[in-house]
């Protein structure tokens, strides 16, 4: 609904829908990232040590084709691209929830440690339980819950907006990268050798049963995170006027962090602890749209876009391939720099 | 403008307490609907404690705040939230929000699920805009403005949410004395349009001129509440204040005036 409205003196005022002047660029921004999304997936279809022609890839999507042609586009680089797509989006959501309710553009579940707490509860589930993946997705939630709890305790003198959560869970972070390691040696070679390819967060051999798994899994968190967005929009407010407008910002808090511990846990059952995408993603897209909030839809679409980016590099553009996590790194990092200093030097 | 008749707040034997402290002593206050309360006092007396208490930002311990006969505590926060609005001393603009975003989020507690912005929000945050002064404002960034444009974009957002009671926690804080009297002057505005309005100030005199009610506090306690040419007494400042003083007529209004006596000097000042 957009209305004109008159003022006293009878001139007729712009229609003030509070989102109009921003939207346009927010969909502008949403539409360049995802024809950059589409080039990235098709340079992941065709690159590759078996070459496949472009004009081939439609035809095998349809199901047509040779049989080795469809298990390298359909099986193998397919279910790798739904992979980082679905991981980065993942990620992007719940940094933004954790950056929107801490108010802190560092309390990232990735620098809390969130997804190094997930991934040594994976460890744990492998080394104890069950090496199936619903037991994974189980054990890697127990565990990003339980390093949310711990940071929480950890760092409650001064809540969740001081610099001391940051801190703490930066020693967090360090002390289970460490366990993880440790776990890593008391396993058998096998399991190790299974198990350490996730270690820096790694897309190589993902299949399509675990992946899909977590996706489908973490649907209702996303859903969850975009019913929560007005009432997130109310705490950036400050906590007393969010209450006084009816948000009751304790349990939004509780529930976004929550939900964020959630989609942390599921994308690193498919991907490992991956670094820098939910840190890097909401600022990144914050900063291309020019909105005041952290836009949730296009921090999804920027961490699949720095993530299957970072694939991509990670697979064909060093001598030998890494694991996706050292280039997300870098290129989430560098990214990021590059913004910020754009951003100074814009205000100078 | 709400058309339902002004909403009566009242405070029953109502205590209030940060952690073990207890800041507001078993008050009883009634807030007449309709009325521009003004509550003064001396620094941690209770004042901005007792207006975060009427907006349900803290729980009593013992006794309630009552409004239209039902206690607050068991009121849904977005019903709350439809009929009170605070600005509080701790709002927070986002980084690079435009007036025009920052004032409808006021529309906050109309607005849900299934009801998406309607012409309904629209006009209630037009208005706001130009009962503020601020409709030329509404596509500048709130960063961008000066702390007297801020303090209105603040009101009008708690405009927008269109609730018979205003509560406002020392609002002229920071604001030079021109842009002080300039605000009070749009509170008086709103309270002659129909709202219940309760400020906490600091300033007697701008109390004494712009309230209908004025309620002085001291140690968590009500001493005078009434009308100011019957509170704003010499007897009353010195009592809650401690302050050595004269009370004569505002020449501007004909109501009372608070002139402070100098102190003796107790130490001798040296070059």
């Amino acid at each position: 609904m957009v209305a004109t409205t008159m003022d006293r003196s009878g001139r007729v005022m712009r229609p003030v829908r509070p989102t109009a002047a921003g939207r346009r660029r927010v969909l502008a921004v949403g539409a360049a990232a995802s024809v950059v999304l589409v080039a990235l997936t098709t340079l992941g279809l065709i690159l590759g040590d078996f070459p496949v022609p472009l004009e081939r890839i439609p035809t095998i999507l349809a199901g047509g084709g040779e049989g080795i042609e469809h298990t390298v586009v359909v099986d193998w680089r397919l279910t790798r691209v739904i992979a980082a797509v679905g991981v980065g989006a993942l990620l992007g959501i719940a940094g933004a929830l954790f950056q929107t309710v801490t108010r802190n553009p560092l309390a990232s579940p990735d620098i809390l440690g969130l997804s190094s707490g997930a991934f040594s509860g994976m460890l744990l589930t492998l080394v104890l339980v069950s090496a199936s993946w619903q037991a994974l997705v189980a054990g890697s939630l127990v565990g990003g819950l339980l390093t949310a709890i711990a940071i929480q305790v950890l760092a409650s003198r001064e809540g969740l907006q001081g610099f001391r959560i940051i801190v703490v869970g930066i020693g967090v972070s360090a002390m289970l990268a460490s366990m993880n390691t440790w776990l890593l040696l008391q396993v058998e070679l096998e399991t190790a050798m299974f198990a350490s390819a996730w270690g820096a967060g790694s897309l190589n051999g993902v299949a399509a049963g675990p992946v899909a798994g977590a996706l489908v899994a973490a649907l209702p968190i996303v859903v969850g995170a975009f019913c929560l967005v007005p009432r997130m929009r109310q705490l950036e407010l400050g906590d007393d006027l969010a209450s006084a407008t009816g948000a009751r910002p304790h349990v939004v808090r509780a529930v976004a962090l929550l939900l964020g511990v959630g989609l942390v846990s599921a994308a690193t059952t498919v991907a490992g602890p991956v670094a820098f995408v939910a840190l890097a993603a909401p600022q990144i897209a914050r900063r291309l749209a020019r909105t005041p909030s952290l836009p949730l839809g296009l921090s999804a679409l920027l961490g699949a876009v720095v993530l299957l980016a970072s694939d991509l590099v990670a697979q064909h553009a060093l001598p030998m391939p890494l694991p996706v996590g050292v280039v997300t790194v870098s290129v989430g990092g560098l990214y990021l720099l590059s913004v910020i200093v754009l951003e100074l030097r814009r205000r100078a | 403008m709400p058309d339902r008749p002004p909403a009566s707040l009242t405070v029953e034997q109502a205590s209030f307490a940060y952690a073990d402290t207890r800041i507001v002593d078993q008050l009883s206050l009634q807030i007449e609907p309709g009325s521009f309360t003004v509550v003064i006092g001396p620094n941690a007396c209770g004042k901005s404690t007792l207006l975060r208490g009427l907006a349900r930002l803290l729980a009593p311990e013992e006794g309630q705040v009552v409004l239209d006969g039902r206690s607050i505590a068991g009121i849904p926060a977005k019903t709350l939230a439809r009929r009170m609005g605070l600005l509080p001393q701790t709002a927070v603009a986002p980084e690079g929000i435009t007036v025009r975003d920052l004032v409808s989020r006021g529309r906050y507690p109309h607005r849900g699920m299934l009801r998406p912005w309607s012409p309904t929000d629209e006009s209630a945050v037009v208005e706001a805009l130009a009962a503020t002064g601020t409709t030329e404002l509404a596509d500048r960034p709130v960063d961008a403005l000066s702390g007297g444009q801020r303090q209105r974009v603040w009101i009008a957002m708690v405009l927008a949410q269109q609730t018979e009671v205003l509560l406002l926690d020392e609002p002229t804080t920071y604001l030079d004395v021109a842009h002080q009297v300039e605000l009070l002057e749009l509170l008086a505005a709103l309270h002659e349009q129909g709202r219940t309005i309760v400020a906490v100030l600091h300033d007697l005199n701008q109390a004494a001129r712009y309230a209908t009610t004025v309620v002085a506090m001291r140690d968590g306690r009500v001493i005078a509440e009434g009308p100011p040419a019957e509170v704003v007494t010499s007897e009353n400042v010195s009592a809650v204040f401690g302050l050595a003083n004269t009370v004569i007529p505002d020449p501007v209004t004909g109501g009372p005036l608070v002139v402070p006596l100098r102190a003796p000097h107790t130490t001798e000042v040296r070059p």
